[in-house]
């Protein structure tokens, strides 16, 4: 497929937290992200699994730079974000946007939900006065909020409304691009699907792209296009979300599936077979997944699996797919 | 740190010593504003023949050595006292801010440099470092302000500082970042005011301490000159007098106490009210 | 029909805050037989955690307080127990684990001294006895080597591995029930899964009964054999798992259900139940629900429905109930 598709792709992106000590040389690092290679097209959303401690976050935050990588590639409108200088960066910023897990972390306490939603407008020089006030109006209609919200404070709303703030920030200045770290985790079920509702309609009306994060496998079923599965930093396998599920190449996402509780009391899961959790960085060779798989030979100690195409755009990194 | 004025409110009014403290601060502000009006007589007028006149209905607080109007002299000190505590203070706010701002945001090198420097600051026992200065300027109400200003800021650095490493890691800052906002912006419009809380806390203290510097160096003499009436150095003055003229060393004494303590008790109070783990202590 | 281990009769719960009263829990009607697993679920401020804190009496007074009701624990009502008598059920007779096991860990004991204290206290056992059954505990939530782990402080343990202990410092007296508020929720999905088949099995081994208190469906279609849904202080629904999941009779047991993905179709919308959770301490009149339901008529407004019995196990509180779902 053509390279011009792709509305942003990442090469080998790296990020590496060194833990702070006084009087020591140890220099091993936390690889939190080591070495994610994926790219989606324009339109498409891409779903980016994994349990807690796995680095999807830090991969999400990395690519759009709110945290610094360590190294790789990050292709972005015909240019590598991590090449781009600081005021470069602050220019491209408009087309590519986040959206939080936390609805009461990522709201100014102090800031009206008009001056929240319309800061980028005034920063960017779209809009002022009267007219921001009027295009702010538009974005919290299109969030399913009253323009009459807009002088109002964010303590004044419920956990749902709050996230649908964050969204209309998000969305208030045209972006391309949307990294949406677990958006509905912190909600009820039933305000849940409502955003995930808005999320979509949103993609359809703004023909946005979405890097989705979650660790809610069902969520991110529903929304996505294609899935990655992470595992302690390195990708695991990435499939489109029909094949991914039908036919979980890697142990790990069959374990994870598997996992998932039924919603019909009829078909209980007997339960997943895994091993015990396993503090993970230590380990120096081989597949990082080896010492929790029910299937680990004695290659799998030896050497790390590459991540390698399986037909279809099925990308599996283990040594033994069935 | 949520500030929600309607449950600050509740638990503030709960604490009733800062309730005191505060209307007593409110009364000094309304004397301090209103001396001109309310003096019954010149400060500065001197009358030899009704010196070291004890209080009377004549003479609210008696006469000093000169026969000046000791109730005048003092609402006119009240200026003197709050104005050195308020202007020092705000000079070692902005000073602190500023300080504890770019250190907390840039972090790195600039934290490192500046965090030294507070250090070296510190090392100075702050009131010598006050007389010393205060010696070589000359002593004048400006100096005293300035000088206080300026060796009283470390504290609200470091307490900045400490706010904003917090702050800038929080996600309606990085919000802020990804909508591609210029670091001035982020800090006057996102973090600063959400840090100013607990700084107006210190500050409140720190004037307490600046209008006990002042009458410090007032007594001293190294503060406000005489003939021009200040809490300290009507004390100073009246302190030949002690054992023939109480009443010229007790109300300037009183005076100072009283605002002392007040802001000091307004200071914990805007303390306990504005830190929820705090509450429900009382 | 067995006679109930617990049974709540119209437990009230309220708290008085500056704002207002909170009527968090209000005229609920329940009871748990022994060996089943009966699950509260509902989504936050519906009342469900306080039902179970009330349960233990652990609600805190003030603001809170049990306004009225009977809990009929073995048919001693806990609400007339003296303090002290109190204390003997909490850990021996009922116990409760939590969300987050570190709040309900003490950081600088050990978990095998957390665990001793406990049988020290309760059955009388002197050390060595009790270091012995702590041991038997640990090896039976199957956390590996435990005669090692024993002498772990909570945070030497992995997520996953503390809510082992803090089960296994639960069920140590071998309570006759067992309150689990949201056990997993703290959890990742495939830890997740472990745990609830670990508290299934001990839960068959020992014969307790088990109060579930969750906010995921998914947690309890895998392990409840009953369940009531609780919606704004209220349960609006109960019966067996079978009918909560195959035939429900309420609205909002039906857009709560909805409201998941479902895995083995692709539907382009979800079936979101509009609107907020209400404010406890501005309910709407009538029925709770109705201002967010699809199927309301003028009479929703009115008067709070009673639970109407579908059968004689499954209740719902809709007037509808018979067209729902």
């Amino acid at each position: 497929m053509a390279h011009n598709e792709y509305l942003l792709q990442v090469r080998d992106l790296t990020k590496y937290f060194y833990r702070q000590r006084f009087f020591s040389s140890d220099r091993e690092p936390i690889r939190a992200v080591d070495g994610i290679t994926f790219s989606i097209r324009k339109g498409e959303t891409l779903g980016l699994v994994g349990e807690s401690g796995c680095g999807k976050t830090t991969a999400g935050k990395a690519i759009l730079r709110l945290i610094e990588p360590t190294s790789g590639q990050v292709l972005f409108k015909e240019g590598n974000i991590l090449d781009l200088n600081r005021e470069d960066l602050r220019r491209l910023r408009p087309h590519m946007q986040f959206i939080f897990q936390d609805p009461y972390e990522s709201l100014n306490p102090r800031m009206r939900v008009g001056e929240i939603v319309g800061e980028g407008l005034e920063v960017h020089r779209i809009a002022q006065g009267k007219d921001k006030a009027d295009r702010v109006s538009e974005i919290l209609e299109k969030v399913g909020l009253h323009p009459g919200d807009a002088i109002r404070y964010p303590h004044e709303f419920s956990g749902g409304q709050r996230q649908r703030i964050g969204i209309a920030r998000a969305i208030s200045l045209n972006p391309q691009l949307i990294v949406a770290d677990e958006p509905v985790s912190a909600l009820d079920v039933s305000i849940q699907a409502q955003i995930l509702n808005l999320l979509m309609d949103l993609r359809d009306q703004l023909g946005l792209t979405y890097l989705f994060i979650s660790h809610d496998l069902r969520i991110v079923k529903h929304i996505s296009d294609r899935i990655a599965v992470m595992y302690l930093g390195k990708m695991v396998e990435m499939a489109n979300g029909e094949d991914l599920f039908r036919r979980p190449l890697h142990p790990y996402t069959q374990i994870l599936l598997q996992a998932i509780p039924k919603l019909d009391p009829s078909k209980r899961s007997q339960g997943a077979p895994l091993r015990e959790e396993f503090c993970p960085h230590d380990l120096k060779k081989g597949c990082l997944f080896q010492p929790r798989c029910p299937h680990s030979k004695e290659k799998c100690q030896m050497e790390e699996p590459l991540l390698l195409d399986h037909g279809e755009e099925h990308l599996v990194g283990c040594h033994f797919v069935s | 740190m949520e500030f929600q004025t309607k449950s600050f409110w509740h638990y503030f009014k709960q604490n009733r010593l800062a309730v005191a403290g505060l209307a007593i601060i409110l009364v000094v502000f309304f004397i301090a504003g209103t001396a001109s009006l309310i003096a019954p007589y010149d400060p500065g007028k001197t009358n030899v023949s009704k010196k070291l006149k004890s209080p009377s209905s004549e003479h609210l607080l008696g006469t000093d050595q000169l026969g000046r109007d000791v109730f005048s002299r003092m609402l006119y000190g009240s200026r003197i006292s709050l104005s050195v505590g308020l202007v020092a203070v705000a000079i070692s706010l902005v000073i602190g801010v500023f300080v504890g701002a770019i250190a907390g945001y840039y972090g790195r090198w600039a934290d490192a440099v500046l965090m030294r420097f507070v250090d070296i600051m510190l090392c100075f026992p702050s009131f010598f470092l006050i007389l010393t200065v205060v010696a070589l300027l000359g002593p004048s109400m400006l100096n005293v302000m300035v000088v206080i200003g300026i060796t009283s800021w470390m504290g609200t650095s470091r307490f900045v500082r400490a706010e904003f490493l917090s702050l800038r890691e929080r996600d309606f800052v990085q919000a802020a970042r990804a909508l591609g906002m210029k670091d001035r912006r982020i800090i006057l419009r996102h973090i600063l005011p959400n840090s100013l809380a607990p700084v107006f806390v210190t500050a409140t203290l720190d004037v307490a301490t600046a209008v006990l510097v002042e009458a410090g160096l007032s007594f001293l003499g190294f503060g406000v000159q005489p003939p021009a009436p200040s809490w300290g150095n009507i004390l100073t003055e009246g302190r030949t007098y002690i054992f023939d003229a109480w009443w010229l060393t007790v109300f300037p004494g009183l005076a100072i106490l009283m605002t002392v303590l007040s802001f000091n008790l307004l200071g914990e109070g805007l303390r306990d009210a504005l830190d929820p783990r705090l509450r429900g202590r009382r | 029909m067995k006679t109930p281990l617990l049974e709540v009769r119209s437990l009230t719960t309220q708290f008085f805050t500056e704002d207002g009263v909170v009527r968090a829990v209000e005229d609920v009607n329940f009871e748990i037989h022994p060996g089943e697993i009966l699950s509260l679920v509902g989504e936050s401020g519906c009342g469900k955690s306080v039902t179970g804190l009330s349960l233990l009496r652990l609600i805190p007074i003030p603001p809170g307080k049990i306004m009225s009701g009977e809990l009929l624990f073995e048919g001693r009502d806990l609400l007339g127990l003296e303090e002290r008598e109190m204390e003997r059920v909490r850990g021996n007779d009922i116990s409760m684990i939590f969300q987050e096991p570190m709040t309900s860990l003490n950081p600088v004991f050990t978990i095998g001294n957390q665990i001793m204290e406990a049988l020290q206290l309760h059955q009388n056992l002197d050390k060595k006895e009790a270091r012995r059954r702590a041991i038997e505990m640990l090896d039976r939530v199957k956390i590996p080597s435990p005669e090692v782990r024993i002498d772990s402080y909570p945070h030497q343990l992995s997520g996953g591995m503390r809510q082992r202990a803090m089960i296994a410092m639960a069920l140590s007296c071998q309570p006759k029930l067992l309150i689990a508020d949201e056990p997993t929720t703290a959890l990742d999905v495939t830890i997740q899964a472990q745990v609830l088949r670990l508290l299934k099995e001990i839960q068959g081994e020992m014969g307790m009964a088990v109060m579930l208190i969750t906010h995921d469906l998914g947690v309890v279609s895998e392990i409840a054999d009953r369940v009531a849904v609780m919606y704004a202080g209220r349960i609006v629904e109960s019966g067996p798992i079978e009918a909560i999941f195959g035939e429900m009779r309420h609205p909002y047991t039906r857009g709560l259900l909805e409201s998941i993905p479902q895995l083995e179709e692709k539907k382009k919308r979800l079936n979101a139940i509009p609107g907020q959770v209400p404010n406890p301490m501005d309910l709407p009149t009538g029925c709770k629900f109705h201002p967010r339901c699809h199927l309301m008529i003028d009479d929703c407004k009115k008067e709070e429905p009673p639970l109407y019995p579908v059968n004689k196990n499954h209740f719902s509180r809709c007037i509808r109930w018979k067209e729902c779902c």
